[in-house]
């Protein structure tokens, strides 16, 4: 019998202590013992990316990441992001591009385009449909949901080109 | 699949780790970043009786140059090397080939020491340290060891890593002004794996010869492959953008079949990565630039 | 977004919603993560089971023992077939129109007979899905191997052997289509060409898992299913009749479901064990299928092997075309819509665009020891339409005739409609001129072709592929009605002002997120001038909805549709007729308007709709005698002109081979689609899109590799290569708007299309480029190996 553990850590904010087994990865622990299901089980390999959540502030894999190594972390769903008003820039491009169908993909497709924006705030069409390709869509053909990162890009640019103080 | 139950323990210092490596031998699995690791205990393809966290170890963390090499922690972690500025300056062939390691979310998690020490021939990183012709530190109960690359990738997802084992972290010597690098690789989707993926090191002379060529391919063999015969031509004969076929007829490997290619498709397709690496080498001494200068 | 109002336009007014890429309102929702899927849901002493699958092709059990497994913890019980028996019945998949088809009887758990890796034999039910997989190792299973049928192309040979022995031979299903004269038309004619092509068999793989939740009470006898699903009320009959429910005790609840595809509008033994469990348990089971299993036990599809033959003159008129198709399915016809369709398609479909007047068709549809193969996206188009355009273009290219010009020639005139085609499917009115002429001007066919001319000099080798296609939509009650299943190929719709004011909406046709409920809100709003906010949308429940046959066959949005459209018609008229008898007006001088009653003639407010909820809900005692309001209105529709409502289209593919390697980039794609009134052209344009890289994965990427024992080397998401972004092209699409008289509305369907002609296209794309090669690629999936075997740059020895 393996021994269950007691872990600590911030979820969506929220601090939360559980029992859990080590080998319980992180989604299964958001899902089950939190009650949070927008991390979502799509192979459980890392392949296709619907379990995407973040991890001190980066998105990872939630299905290969064990809940106890998640101890003393920030822990952040879609949920999370959402209510935290982190993602409703891309949320808003998504719905007005119907950049989503089924909705499966969804919260994975989002976290990884906030990380895109913040990493590669000019990014091409082919940069974004590079770096997107960890997230698999059946249902779009992709194109609506890199229309509304690039929407999203372009916006931000035109917010913040500033002309160049010189030195 | 859910893994099967395991006991999980994550040490503060490398004694511990050794004490426990020797108490479960078999039973017990190192995980670093858990990349590959929990992919395949969620398959149930293994069935360790005890995780082996290092992930508390910071002496396994950082990049840094000392002298003329660089070193990089085993826990450091795939994105790390892709941001990091010291590597962009001092070992550029990593930086380019770690947008081809996976998905960004894998390597935010993914370490290089892991990579090193699972050693899947068709990952990037075991292929990069032998073309940079780098060293593995291990460390055990009975002190540190310091492996060439060489040396170090015996058979298929096996090192020369002794049971109780465990890696520090990697050098490889900082490139020099004269050193020219090209890596591609083949997919059917960005971030797989490599279909063959290869890379060539050395140091170009105005005589069109190379110094210190390395050829080392990825995706074709049990190890990372160094085509040796290639190798000692570019050695030998200058190496131009029209002579590069050449050398790719020359390639002396023989891959092995994969589940949607033939052993003959394999070679063919190595023959024509090479091919077309070399004639980006060739062109970049022309051009006086590298790859690396332009951006991504 | 082109659309061009085509002729034969039966005329809608024009509205606000209708015709508007208006955002969906359900996926607000799912933006944030609080959509609700099967697994999302948990009940109370919920139970989990885990399905012990055989690992092998075929084979017999000979000994099993459970009583290690159930020492497990959280084991609650191991059960096998004959623990069913009596809770559920076995079925028979074949149709009484489909003649002449056979299949063995099939049980939710094989008794003994295992014929597929992959099949459920014993299941596992545990407190936790975990620990019914701990226990899963303890099960002792026992068995004997038998040969197996892996290769269709054999499996008729005199010494195959025969998987069901009662069924006499390894044959489900045949048919000829032969409109006679054929041989006597091929030897008139001054050119055949010959060609054999192979589609690889590959599968749905939706994001979400297929899942099940059944809740059975014991007390009332009633049995709620919790199910990814997109046919409730088939399922609901399903369920009543093999469990022996009284339908009414029978709620099928279909919540959100992450993609479908045709993979969960069948029924599975997995799906029906699950039930009988939760009969026999007395308490809630829940199955969700792992990613692993997925690949082994969804349904598959597209199998085939076709030789296929045309006939033409040199001027470029077509005359006809033959195919022999084989299909290798699985080892028991799908319940209940058979394994038959998919290849009865390919007869019905191919040569669909033209007008040759000759056609002879074989199809055998046989069975192996491989997972069963059923209705995925597309059924059978995506080969017809490879087959007829595949051989199209190489009819072009030994006349020296342009392909788009060959097309020209040989496709039905617009105006020549309604008629029948060759194969005998009935043609309302379609725009195959049309929409060759549009995108010819989208792609600007001449320069890529000159384009293509300069860069073959240079050794880069660019492809374009054409390919016209018709796809059947809004079926009546041709497809399995009259074949004696009961799936209803007609849908209603509840439109009901309710007492705030808002509108509801029931409809028996749901969606998995193409966005139904929003063009069903659409119509609703329009019919009714209110604002698109004030409508609520409900699907997907059987304890709630009208009956009806719910999404498959593109029918959603014309047949779902228009039961809307005609039950907000019926509720806009007694609205009127309310207002009219207690504001003492005349009715023909009111009208709805932004959410109100209105003077026609002077715009005057006679009353606002959600004063009216209030006076007919909260106080009947204000209304004069003799009048009874009626705020809902419920209206079924079954489109009974046609078998089915066709609609056309055509795609181009733009492509780059690498001869090197055999890798091809895809450059770019179009699609001119006519799917009748557009009814949201965001909607559906990313619907085609979405179709269209389902078959690029079929035509570039996807197939499940069997070895020759049936075991299957690539299930899983790392082997078994979906298409993602970084790989695929932009696809801009246009519409030509026929509009199908059949219906008010006037909308057909669009969720199948891009499947449909996608691999076509890509197809001769790449052939297109290899012309200066001398070679033709036919086997989908076309891999870079197959490219580089073709150009003779390295020899087939697999």
């Amino acid at each position: 019998m393996t021994e269950r553990m007691t872990i600590r850590l911030e979820v969506n904010g929220r601090a939360v202590s559980c029992e859990v087994e080590p080998r319980t990865h992180l989604i299964d622990f958001l899902r089950d013992s939190l009650q949070i299901k927008g991390a979502r089980v799509g192979c459980e390999h890392g392949v296709c990316g619907a379990c995407t959540v973040r991890l001190d502030g980066r998105m990872v894999r939630g299905c290969l990441v064990l809940a106890v190594q998640a101890q003393n972390a920030r822990v952040e769903t879609i949920e999370g992001a959402s209510d935290r008003g982190d993602l409703a820039e891309l949320q808003a491009a998504f719905h007005a591009r119907n950049a989503l169908q089924c909705g499966f993909c969804t919260a994975g497709m989002l976290i990884a385009a906030a990380e895109l924006i913040e990493q590669k705030p000019h990014a091409s069409r082919d940069e974004i449909r590079k770096f997107m390709s960890g997230n698999y869509c059946r249902c779009t053909g992709y194109q609506a949901i890199v229309d509304a990162i690039e929407d999203v890009l372009e916006a931000r640019l035109q917010r913040t080109s500033a002309p160049v103080a010189s030195c | 699949m859910k893994a099967a139950a395991f006991d999980y323990v994550r040490p503060r210092d490398i004694a511990q780790v050794f004490a426990l490596l020797e108490e479960y031998g078999d039973e017990a699995r190192i995980i670093a970043g858990g990349q590959t690791l929990l992919a395949t205990l969620n398959m149930r393809l293994s069935e360790p009786q005890l995780l082996i966290d290092i992930g508390a170890l910071n002496e396994l963390r950082g990049i840094s140059v000392s002298g003329d090499r660089l070193r990089i922690g085993a826990l450091v972690t795939h994105a790390q090397i892709e941001d990091s500025d010291l590597v962009r300056r001092h070992a550029p062939l990593l930086s380019e080939v770690a947008p081809h390691v996976a998905h960004r979310a894998i390597r935010n998690l993914g370490t290089f020491g892991g990579s090193i020490a699972f050693a899947d021939p068709a990952a990037e990183w075991p292929a990069c340290l032998v073309a940079l012709r780098g060293w593995v530190i291990v460390s055990g109960a009975d002190g540190e060891r310091r492996i060439q690359a060489d040396d170090f990738f015996l058979d298929l997802y096996t090192t020369a890593l002794q049971p109780g084992e465990v890696i520090l972290a990697c050098e490889v010597p900082v490139e020099t002004a004269a050193s020219n690098h090209q890596f591609d690789e083949l997919v059917r989707r960005h971030g797989d794996y490599a279909i063959v993926g290869a890379a060539v090191t050395g140091s170009m002379a105005a005589t069109g010869l190379i110094e210190n060529p390395r050829v080392v391919f990825l995706g074709t063999g049990n190890v990372p492959e160094r085509a040796r015969a290639v190798e000692t031509l570019l050695e030998t004969t200058a190496l131009t953008v029209d002579t590069a076929a050449e050398f790719a007829d020359a390639l002396d490997i023989e891959p092995a079949a994969d589940l949607y290619h033939s052993a003959q498709t394999k070679l063919h397709l190595s023959r024509v990565v090479l091919k077309r690496l070399l004639c980006k080498f060739a062109e970049a001494r022309i051009e006086g630039r590298h790859e690396g200068d332009k951006h991504d | 977004m082109l659309r061009k109002r085509h002729q034969n336009d039966v005329g809608l007014d024009e509205r606000r919603y209708i015709g508007s890429p208006v955002a969906r309102p359900n996926a607000r929702r799912l933006l944030q993560g609080r959509g609700t899927y099967v697994d999302d849901i948990a009940l109370p002493r919920m139970a989990h089971v885990v399905y012990w699958r055989s690992p092998v092709a075929h084979a017999r059990i000979t000994a099993f023992d459970s009583s290690f497994a159930r020492m497990m913890p959280g084991i609650i019980g191991i059960y096998q077939a004959s623990d069913l028996e009596g809770v559920c019945k076995p079925w028979v998949a074949t149709l009484s129109h489909l003649a002449g088809m056979k299949s063995a009887v099939q049980y939710p758990l094989a008794p003994g007979h295992l014929c597929w890796q992959g099949e459920p034999v014993y299941a596992i039910v545990a407190e936790s899905r975990r620990e019914a997989e701990d226990a899963m190792p303890y099960l002792q299973v026992q068995w004997e191997e038998l040969p197996v049928v892996a290769d269709m192309e054999h499996a008729l040979d005199a010494d195959a052997p025969v998987i069901h022995p009662e069924l006499g031979d390894n044959l489900c299903f045949t048919r000829t289509i032969d409109t006679g004269n054929v041989s006597a038309a091929f030897e008139g004619a001054d050119l055949v060409v010959e060609e054999t092509y192979h589609f690889g068999r590959h599968t749905g793989v939706t994001m979400e898992t297929r899942s099940v939740l059944a809740d059975f009470n014991a007390a009332d006898n009633t049995l709620t299913v919790y199910h990814s699903h997109q046919a409730p009320h088939m399922m609901q009959d399903l369920y009543s009749r093999h469990l022996d429910l009284p339908e009414g005790s029978v709620r099928v609840i279909c919540k959100d479901v992450g993609g479908s595809f045709g993979i969960k509008v069948h029924s599975y033994p997995d799906d029906f064990a699950t039930v009988a469990l939760a009969k026999i348990l007395k308490r809630p089971v829940k199955f969700v299928a792992d990613r692993l299993e997925s690949f082994a036990s969804d349904i598959h599809a597209r199998e085939h092997r076709v030789h296929a033959r045309l006939a033409a003159m040199t001027d470029g008129r077509i005359v006809g075309f033959e195919i022999d198709d084989l299909s290798g399915v699985g080892p028991y016809s799908v319940y209940p819509r058979t394994s038959g369709i998919e290849g009865n398609q390919v007869l019905n479909i191919t040569g669909g665009p033209y007008r040759h007047e000759h056609y002879r068709a074989v199809l055998r549809v046989v069975f192996q020891n491989k997972p069963p193969m059923s209705q995925y996206r597309g059924v059978g188009h995506p080969i017809a339409c490879a087959v007829t355009e595949g051989m199209v273009d190489l009819a072009a290219q030994r006349l020296g005739i342009d392909p788009l010009a060959l097309r020209r020639m040989n496709v039905m005139p617009d105006d020549s409609y309604p008629r029948t085609g060759a194969s005998g499917i009935k043609l309302e009115g379609l725009s195959h001129e049309a929409c060759l002429d549009e995108i010819e001007e989208m792609i600007e066919y001449a320069r890529l072709r000159k384009e293509q001319r300069e860069l073959r000099s240079q050794g880069v080798y660019r492809g374009i592929g054409i390919a016209s296609m018709v796809e059947l939509t809004n079926p009546g009650a041709a497809f399995y009605g009259v074949g004696g299943a009961r799936i209803a190929a007609q849908d209603g719709a509840t439109v009901r002002l309710d007492a705030g004011g808002g509108i509801s909406v029931l409809v028996s046709v749901g969606e998995q997120g193409q966005g139904t409920e929003t063009i069903f809100a659409q119509i609703a709003a329009d019919t009714l001038s209110m604002p698109l906010g004030s409508i609520r949308v409900v699907t997907g429940d059987t304890g709630v909805t009208p009956y009806g046959g719910g999404t498959w066959a593109s029918r959603g949005a014309g047949i779902g549709g228009e039961a809307v459209l005609q039950a907000s018609i019926a509720l806009s008229a007694q609205v009127i007729d309310f207002a009219a008898r207690i504001h003492q007006r005349e009715r023909n001088g009111l009208a709805l308007a932004d959410g109100a009653v209105v003077d026609t003639s002077t715009g005057e407010t006679v009353v606002r709709l959600v004063d009216l909820a209030t006076q007919a809900y909260f106080r009947p005692d204000t209304l004069p005698p003799g009048i009874h309001p009626e705020l809902s209105a419920t209206r079924h529709y079954a489109q009974r002109d046609y078998p089915f409502v066709f609609t056309n289209g055509v795609h181009v593919s733009h492509v780059e081979v690498d001869v090197e390697t055999g890798m091809v980039k895809l450059l770019k794609h179009w699609v001119v689609e006519d799917c009748g009134r557009v009814l949201n052209p965001m909607l559906a344009d990313e619907q085609i899109r979405g179709a269209v890289v389902q078959g690029i994965g079929g035509v570039l990427f996807e197939e499940c590799l069997y070895d020759a024992g049936g075991s299957l080397r690539n299930g899983n998401m790392a082997d078994y290569l979906v298409p993602m972004a970084a790989e695929m092209p932009d696809i801009e699409v246009a519409h030509i708007e026929t509009p199908t008289a059949t219906s008010q509305l006037g909308a057909k369907g669009a969720g199948e299309a891009g499947t449909a002609g996608a691999p076509a296209a890509v197809m001769n794309a790449i052939n297109d480029a290899l012309v200066p090669f001398n070679t033709r690629l036919t086997s989908h999936p076309i891999t870079p190996e197959k490219i580089l075997i073709a150009l003779g740059t390295v020899s087939a020895s697999k």
